[in-house]
Parts: C-alpha cells; structure tokens; sequence
C-alpha cells in the first residue's frame, strides 16, 4: 500500500489518546456559568392518572427554583414530542399516534414515565426537594404484556387507541404465500419471543440548556447520535424556536447503540427550562433512571411457519410478529419492528413468496425504538431459528439446507419479495470460509469428548443479510420517514493543504476521526495527522443526519468522497492554469497534480497555496479558495452479510453455557481500517451473545414494575464470558457507492444471537429440545434438561 | 445522598462510644455496600462511624490451629495472604471471587459478615468452618451469629473487631454467580475437621444455613459421591429471576458436590 494512512490501513485510532487518557469532554463535564441543576420526578406506577401535583413544599425549600409539570407545559403551549416515522398499516390508514407530552398529562403511562422537573441551585438542593413533590395518582390497571395488551377488555393506554393498537403493518404477497403452503411437503413452525433489551450505554444521557437574552439565541449541549436532527425537531415542533436561532452540540458521547438518536422528551424539557428561567440548566440522568427512561429495544412475540419441498427447497415464509411499542412512540419507535424487519426476512435465500404482519402495540412500559441492529438481528433470529427446526424435521443438514437455498453469488443484483433488491454478495463464499476456520467437521469429536465430561457441547451457525446505509431518502419517504436520510460533508482545504472535514454524522466509538480521515488521505495524498473531522455542533456542521443503521461510511463517507472528489477537480483547474495546460490534461496521483506524458508537476500544497493567494490565478473562470461540500442521497440501501458460527457447552448439572468459540466471516464491502472492522465485529458480536445468553429487560405483569432495573439484576455481557473471536471479511463491493462500502457496526449484532442459539440448541437436541427462547439463561436450559431426563410414562 | 454526620475515631473505644451513643448511628467499613444505598437515597444514616483510623482492626494471623483475620481486613488481603493460601486455601478462592476488583480492595471481611446479606460469600464461610465472631464486647459462635435476612446477633452499637477461623483438614468453596451482580445464587462452603464434617448453604434462603444431613454423609464417606440421593426441599428457598427455589435446591446438590471435589484436591 503506497499511502500509510489511505484504505485499507491498519491504524491506531486519532481519538483513543484522548479517550484513553480520560481527555474526553462529554456533556456531564461542562459547566455554564450561572447554571442551575434539574432532576426529573418519575412516575412509580405503570399506569396511573394524575389526580393533582403539590409542589408547595418542595418551592419552599432555599434554593429551589422550579417546579415544572405538565401544566407549565401546556400554559406555555409546549408541543407533544414528535415521531420521525408514519407507517401505514395494511389497509393504507395512518398509524395511531397519541400524543406525546414532555411531562405527563392526565396519565403516567409507564414507570418512569416524567412527571415533573424540579430545578435547584444546586443538585443536591433539587434531589432534596423532588422527593417533597407530592403527586397524587389514581392508579390504573396496568398491562406490560403483547400477549395480554391485545386480549379484549385489556387496560387501554389511550381512549383514543382501541384494543392498544398502534397500526397493524403487512408486506408481501399472502395470497402467494398461502397458495405455497398448500402445497408444501413440509411445513415447519416456530413460535418465539425476541427479548426486550436496554441498550446501556456507558454514559449515561444528559444535557445542558443556555438562553442568551442578547443574542436570542439557544444551544442544547445533549448526548445525541443526531443534533441536526434534534434540532429540527426540537426548534420546529416542541418549543418553536427558529433554526437559526438554536444551536445543538452533541460532543464526545459515550456510546450510543441507538439509545441516544431520538429526540427525548428530557431534552426538551431542559431547553424549555432554561428559556423560561432565563438560567443554564444541567440534568445528567442516573443509571437507573437510564433503565426506566432510554428507550428499549427489541420485545417481540412471533409466530412463523417456513414451507419446504421434498428436497427441502424453501417455497414460502410466513411470519406473524407482535412488537412492542412502549407507552409512546419514540422518534422511530414504529419503524423498527416493520420497515427494517419485514424487508429483511428474505435473508440470504431464495424464498420465492414471504408475507410479513407485524402489530405494533402500546403497553405501560418505557417507549421501545432501534438499539444496534434495529429490527434486522429480530428478522435473522426468525428465519435462521426457523430453518434449523425445518433442516432438523426434515433430517436434512443443516449447512445443506441453507446451501440449497442460498442466493447464489451470480445472482446479483437479487429482488427478493420483500422489497429489496440486494446489490451484491457471496453468501456462498462466506458460509464456506466460516465453516473451515469453524472446524465445522471436527465438531463431532469434540461432542464426543465434551459428553464424557457430562458437558452437552453445540455448533451453530447462522447466515445473515443487513439492510444499512440509511438510507435512500425516496425509498424511505414511501415508507413513512418523515425527513431526509442523505448525509453531508465540507472539505475545508486550508492554504498549507490541512484540512477540516464538517460531517454531519456523529462519533460515538466508532473511530469515525480516523476512518474519515484515512478516506480523504487516501484521496488526496496527504497524511491522516493532516486531517480533521469535526463534527456533534449544528453551528459549525452544515446539516446532517447523524449516525445510526450503520450508515456513517456508507452515506457519509459516500458524501465525504463525493466532496473531496469536487477538491480536486478544482485543484486540477488550478494546477491547468499554472502548468498552461488543459484541464483535461492533468491528472492528480500521490498528492501532485502532473500533466500527463510531461515532467511539469505542481504539489498539492502548491495548488491550496495558489488558491488562497490567487495572484496567478484564473479568477475570470473560477473562485479563490479550495472549499466544497457534498450532500449524498444513497440510491440503494447496502446489503452486508454474512455467515457466523459459535460452539458452545451446557453444563449438563447447571444449564450454564460456556461460549467457547466465535467465527464471523462478513461482506462488508470496502474496508477502510480493519481494526476498527474487528473492533466494531466484536463489540457487536459481545452484544448479540449477551441478548442470547444473559440479558432480558423484565417486567412485573401485575404491577408493570421493572425487575431488571439495575446491574445487580440486569445480566450485561462481560469480557469472561466471551472467547477469542476470529473475525474475517470476504467483501464484494456495494455497486452505489464509489467507495464501494457497505457498513459494519451492526452486523456483529444481527448475526449473533440467531448463532448463539442455534448453538445451545443443537446441544441440547439430543434431549430432543427443538427451541431456547433467548436469553438462555442456567435456569431456563437446567429445566429444559431436566425435563427431558424425566421418565416417560408408558402408553 | 442525605445530609450524615461523619465521625472518625481514633480509636475502639471512642467507635464504641460512638456507636452506642447515636441512635441510628452507622459504622462504615469498606462502604461497598452501605455507601451505594445512601446515593441512590434507598437509606438514610444520621451519622456514619468510619473505621479506618481505629487501629488493630486490620490484619492477618495465623498458627496451626486458627487463622484469624481482623474485620477491616479487605477481601484483597485475604486473598492475596501466603498464610491463609497454606491453611485456608478454600478462604482466599472465596475472597478472591468476591464482586470486583475494586470491590475487594475496599471491601472488608468485617463489614460484609456484618452486612448479612443472604447472597454474600462470607457467612458460607464462617458458618462452614464454625468461626468465631469477636466484637467488642463478646465472642459469638458462628451458629449463634447469622439470625435472619440481613440480621445477625450484634447488639445495636457492638461492633466486629475479628473473626477466628479453626483450620479444618479440608474445605472447599463453590459458588454459582448470579449472572449480573455476581453475587451467590447458590454458594456451599464444606469443611472436614477431625470429628466432624460442616457444610453451610448462602445465596439460596433469606440467610445462611447448614445441611445436617449432608453433613453425616459427609462425615462417613467425604466425597462427591456420598451427596448423591441427598435433595435439599426447594420449600422456602429464594425466588427470583435468575433462580426459582427448585433451581437453587438442585444447585446446592451440585455446588456441595463440588465443593468436596475442591476439597479433596
């Protein structure tokens, strides 16, 4: 590789000296002058109405600045916080969609639903006089349950919301699918849940709020994925203040998997303080106000029904979901459980005819949105579970089977029926790369040596397929996004040839400062250190849509080329005129401009000098400086994938698993830094085995209390229990983009808990068990097991 | 947290004095777990006696018979104790398995016996060698000690100074961790002395307990295989998510079983 920071090197991230030292600054760290401290009074009960607020003798305490309710909120005409997405359900109506108050009014509809901001001039001082905040609650039945929410006579959230349902959303052909199944030799069936998880970022959320009376002017610091996006929600629907006039800074953010790129009702709540107190006002949430108040993810019941021919061909699929929207609907709360799920069951097969409904329900639990994978590690547990049972009642191989049906890599382009059209991929070639560095064919040896132990050891596997790059703004608006999902770049050329390059993504442990950067040294010649990204601040970025659905590089970095490619297309302008040659003559390689077939060159930095200090210069035709920005709407969503396998063993006396070994070989298109790739695989993949082993968001069906609040309860997935992962790329390139990338920060986390399962299942079969609901938790596979080893009665 | 007053002696005495004279007083060892329950506001202290300046609270000694460790002693120190590795080998395993390593640095064998908790590593112990408690006014036996979910026979105001363990002629400790706080789903700590065997259960009742009669069988035969047969009633076992009481019953078969394995090397 000629350049050592371009694409494809392997270096060490820009921002880790900072991270690593304890350099970063984060939103908790900031200080304003003048600035008060706010908490947020939190709703104890499910369901409950608000029969009165006394704040009396919390306003009494020194110090106490504020006590804000819903009735602020309504004198101050405050708007409802709103959903970034409208589905439409089956028939073409519009989703339910109550409002959504900032703090609660009339109902609390989920414990930890906000019911007051209490503000102080001191943190301690509002602690204090939030616990005198009397409330009085009538409280309701609750129902947290999708099983229990749809039952008739059910508590309802809203009046205005019969049977709790939000929308009921179907794609695909159930005509074709039905006439499938009539016809099938085999049809296999799986009923399941897909766990409910809390994303638990290491940093909690937080946000600080200024007003400057001078300026009329707002700045939002918030721990946010997407500040463009808050802003515009935020100035445009809540509180009415113009864009121009409000500034949103989401600096370093200590992880986000989702939580942190919605617009939340604290968010608002804080600004609206701050103007109305004429006062900064800080609020850094608690650990376990973070379980009861960042959105969740995942929480469905699924029914689904694979058709299969004799040889095990796959004719149809049929998939009946029930998913779980929370007590309101978050900024893309009804978008995940359908647009990136039913899409997404095709998988990596050719299954000729699927038909997707999923019932988005409201329950008395905190609001459900994406969390890493969003929707699409949902649809890879569905199909790659169900195939498993249908390979096992067929007595057919389970790498045979998929083999069988696999999209065979000259295939692509692929229209499945659901939607997509995959753009390119080797499911083939990853599968067969998976299963050799797997020892696919030694496992049963290693079964054998594990029993003697009385340990019941499994392989699993599972293919995938991603839809990421989020996403084309024309596709996304037919399917109910209400804003543009394009991304932007400037590349700043400075007259010494540094650069300044304003994204409108977010870092949040990606290692975006060091995978951009590599883009534009790539292109432009010039050493990373050169390079620096800003980005997180709407007053120095032009627009932007942030980060999330793995779309950074892939729309981003799409944005990113696409501007400095508009770089050196004026710099060869430049370069023509001062070399006296046609534009068309110069070509630009290893950082000079040069006209061909000639030895007369100019540098690079030759070229951004002569820019800035235009006294040779064809300012007739062309402007001074060497600045230019890109707006990039991707045509296509990307498509990664991949085949993953895990060998695991359950101790035959505890139920505990031991994950023992983790293969992922993925297609993710170009690859820009391939530590950066292993870091994001295993990170994903640590996740996706904790949903699969450990974690579960449980909630107390008689009194809508949540057990797993806290992580004395709440099972995180810890460096111990996982093993080395051996992470493998075997990219094709996406065929939209000129980088030819795809994405990869969610593919370790749809991949995985479909393979971890598959794998405790398989060690399990021998005791004929067919299905592990996640998480496989000792308890729940010691009663599997021990009710296999009950004797059976004769008949 | 709620305002406390914060006092800290100098000496047994004056801790004493101090915690005999205010009501609702507090002595704070290693805080790990105390202190997270005053900042999430679940408790309320007027006043907290910090223990760390009172001296000989601390420390290790050890002779063929007993080892004995003073209260303040962290669980870092007892796992780390050369003297304890070679008397007590089982001991230093089970301190050096408790929450993290942040945890036994600060944390105390003192504090945690203390504390009660149902699912703490440390009383297992004490019940399963049958230690003696040291306060400052008397000495428990073990099986007097542990009376209750979180409660224990210290009179208001009396405070642990140590805790002596006789050296058995085995033990063995084996725990399963609750998946997220680590602490004991089901832990049984066994000890084989000369004239008897013990066997002490934590994590799977509101307190700790003993198994008579694993101990018999145990004391015939002390091996994994005497256990078999041997079912512990699942009745009035702790429920929760992580455990139903069945599980923690069948659990302590397995973990007694290992235990003795541990033991006998």
């Amino acid at each position: 590789m000629s350049n050592p920071t371009g694409i494809g090197a392997r270096i060490l991230r820009k921002e880790d000296l900072r991270f690593l030292t304890g350099r970063g600054s984060y939103v908790a760290d900031a200080k304003r002058p003048g600035m008060a401290y706010g908490v947020f009074l939190r709703s104890p009960h499910a369901h409950a109405a608000l029969r009165g607020i006394d704040a009396s003798a919390a306003l009494a305490l020194p110090g106490v600045l504020a006590v804000l309710t819903g009735a602020e909120l309504g004198a101050d005409k405050v708007g409802g916080i709103p959903c970034g997405w409208g589905i439409t359900d089956r028939h073409g109506a519009p989703m339910k969609e109550p409002a959504h108050p900032a703090l609660a009014q009339g109902k609390v509809r989920h414990v930890g639903d906000p019911v007051a901001f209490v503000v102080a001039e001191t943190l301690e001082m509002a602690r204090q006089a939030a616990e005198l905040v009397l409330v009085e609650y009538e409280t309701l039945a609750a129902v947290v349950g999708l099983l229990e929410a749809i039952r008739p006579g059910a508590p309802l959230l809203f009046d205005e919301v019969p049977g709790n349902l939000c929308a009921d959303w179907a794609l695909g052909d159930a005509a074709a699918v039905e006439a499938a199944f009539a016809g099938a030799a085999h049809v296999a069936r799986l009923s399941l849940v897909n766990n409910r998880l809390v994303g638990n970022p290491m940093e909690p959320r937080a946000a600080i709020a200024e007003y400057e009376p001078a300026t009329d002017r707002t700045t939002l610091w918030s721990t946010s994925q997407f500040p463009h996006v808050v802003r515009l929600l935020l100035g445009q629907f809540v509180l009415g203040i113009p864009q121009h006039k409000l500034r949103v800074v989401a600096p370093d953010v200590g992880g986000g998997f989702g939580v942190k790129q919605f617009h939340y009702a604290e968010e608002a709540v804080v600004t609206w303080a701050a103007r109305r107190l004429r006062r900064p006002v800080k609020w850094v949430c608690e650990r376990s106000e973070g379980f009861v108040s960042d959105a969740h993810g995942r929480d469905h019941v699924t029914e689904a029904a694979l058709a299969l021919d004799e040889q095990g061909h796959f004719l149809a699929l049929r998939v009946s979901t029930l998913a779980n929207m929370g007590g309101y609907l978050s900024t893309f709360g009804p978008n995940i459980p359908t647009n990136l799920y039913g899409p997404l069951l095709a998988g990596v097969y050719r299954t000729p005819a699927i038909f997707c409904e999923v019932k988005c329900i409201f329950t008395n639990t905190v609001p459900v949105d994406a969390y890493r994978g969003a929707g699409r590690p949902e649809a890879t547990f569905v199909l790659e579970r169900l195939v498993d049972v249908a390979a096992a009642e067929m007595g057919i191989d389970r790498v045979t089977i998929r083999r069988r049906n696999m999209i065979p890599k000259e295939a692509y382009p692929y229209q499945t029926p659901v939607m997509m059209e995959y753009d390119s991929g080797d499911p083939a070639g990853c599968l067969d790369r998976a299963l050799a560095l797997a020892d696919w064919d030694g496992f049963a040896a290693r079964r054998a040596e594990a029993a003697k132990r009385g340990a019941w050891r499994g392989i699993g596997l599972a293919t995938y397929v991603e839809a990421c790059g989020l996403a084309p703004s024309r596709i996304a608006g037919r399917l109910g996004a209400r804003g543009g999902l394009y991304e932007s770049a400037t590349v700043r050329v400075h007259p010494t040839g540094d650069v300044t390059v304003l994204i409108g993504t977010h870092n949040h442990g990606q290692g975006h400062e060091t995978t951009f950067a590599q883009i534009v040294s790539d292109k432009l010649g010039i050493p990373a250190e050169r390079i620096e990204i800003v980005f997180g601040d709407t007053d120095r970025v032009q627009f932007g849509m942030g980060t999330y659905g793995s779309r950074s590089l892939a729309v981003g970095g799409a944005a990113l080329s696409k501007a400095t490619d508009k770089v050196i297309l004026k710099g060869r302008k430049i370069a023509a005129h001062l070399l006296e040659a046609a534009d068309t003559d110069v070509v630009f390689e290893g950082g000079r401009f040069s006209v061909a077939g000639t030895d007369r060159s100019k540098s690079f930095e030759e070229i951004c000098g002569a820019a800035y200090v235009p006294h040779d210069y064809p300012l007739e035709i062309l402007e001074p400086g060497l600045e230019e920005q890109a707006f990039y709407d991707p045509v296509n969503f990307t498509f990664p994938g991949g085949a993953h396998i895990a060998e695991v063993e359950v101790d035959g006396a505890t139920g505990a698993v031991r994950l023992l070994n983790y293969v992922a070989v993925d297609d993710i298109g170009t690859v820009i830094n391939p530590m950066i790739v292993s870091g994001q695989l295993h990170g994903g993949i640590a996740q996706g085995a904790g949903q699969a082993l450990c974690e579960t968001a449980l909630y107390d069906e008689a009194s809508g209390q949540l057990l797993s609040g806290s992580f004395m309860d709440y099972a995180m997935p810890r460096a111990d229990m996982l093993p080395n992962i051996t992470v493998e790329t075997h990219s094709t390139r996406c065929t939209h983009n000129d980088l030819g990338v795809k994405g990869c920060g969610e593919v370790g986390t749809i991949g995985s808990p479909a393979t971890v399962t598959n794998a405790i299942v398989d060690a399990l079969s021998p005791l004929g068990v067919t299905h592990v609901d996640m998480p496989a938790t000792p308890n729940r596979l010691w009663r599997l097991i021990a009710n296999a080893q009950l004797p059976v009665a004769a008949e | 947290m709620h305002g406390f007053a914060y006092h800290r002696p100098d000496s047994l005495a004056e801790a004493a004095s101090l915690a005999a004279g205010i009501a609702g007083a507090r002595p704070l060892a290693g805080g790990m777990t105390l202190l997270p329950a005053m900042k999430l506001r679940l408790a309320q202290h007027p006043a907290l006696i910090e223990l760390g300046a009172v001296p000989g609270l601390a420390g290790i000694s050890a002779d063929a018979a007993q080892v004995t460790i003073g209260a303040m002693t962290t669980h870092a120190a007892v796992a780390a104790s050369a003297e304890i590795a070679a008397r007590l080998p089982a001991l230093a395993q089970l301190a050096g398995g408790i929450g993290d390593p942040a945890v036994r640095h600060r944390g105390t064998i003192g504090g945690s016996i203390a504390n009660a908790d149902p699912a703490a590593d440390y009383p297992a112990a004490v019940l399963g060698l049958g230690a003696t408690l040291v306060t400052n006014a008397r000495e428990i036996a073990a099986d007097a000690f542990f009376t209750g979910l979180f409660a224990t026979a210290l009179a208001p105001g009396e405070l642990l100074t140590a805790v002596r363990f006789p050296v058995p002629l085995a033990a063995g400790y084996a725990k399963f961790p609750n998946p997220a706080s680590r602490y004991a789903v089901v832990g049984v700590f066994v000890a084989r002395f000369a004239d008897a065997v013990r066997v002490a259960v934590t994590g799977a009742g509101p307190c700790v307990f003993r198994v008579p009669a694993m101990e018999t069988a145990l004391a015939r035969d002390f091996s994994p295989a005497a256990l078999r047969g041997i079912a512990v009633p699942a009745d009035g076992l702790n429920d929760d998510i992580h455990a139903e009481p069945a599980y923690r019953a069948h659990l302590i078969g397995v973990m007694a079983a290992r235990a003795v394995a541990a033991a006998n090397g």
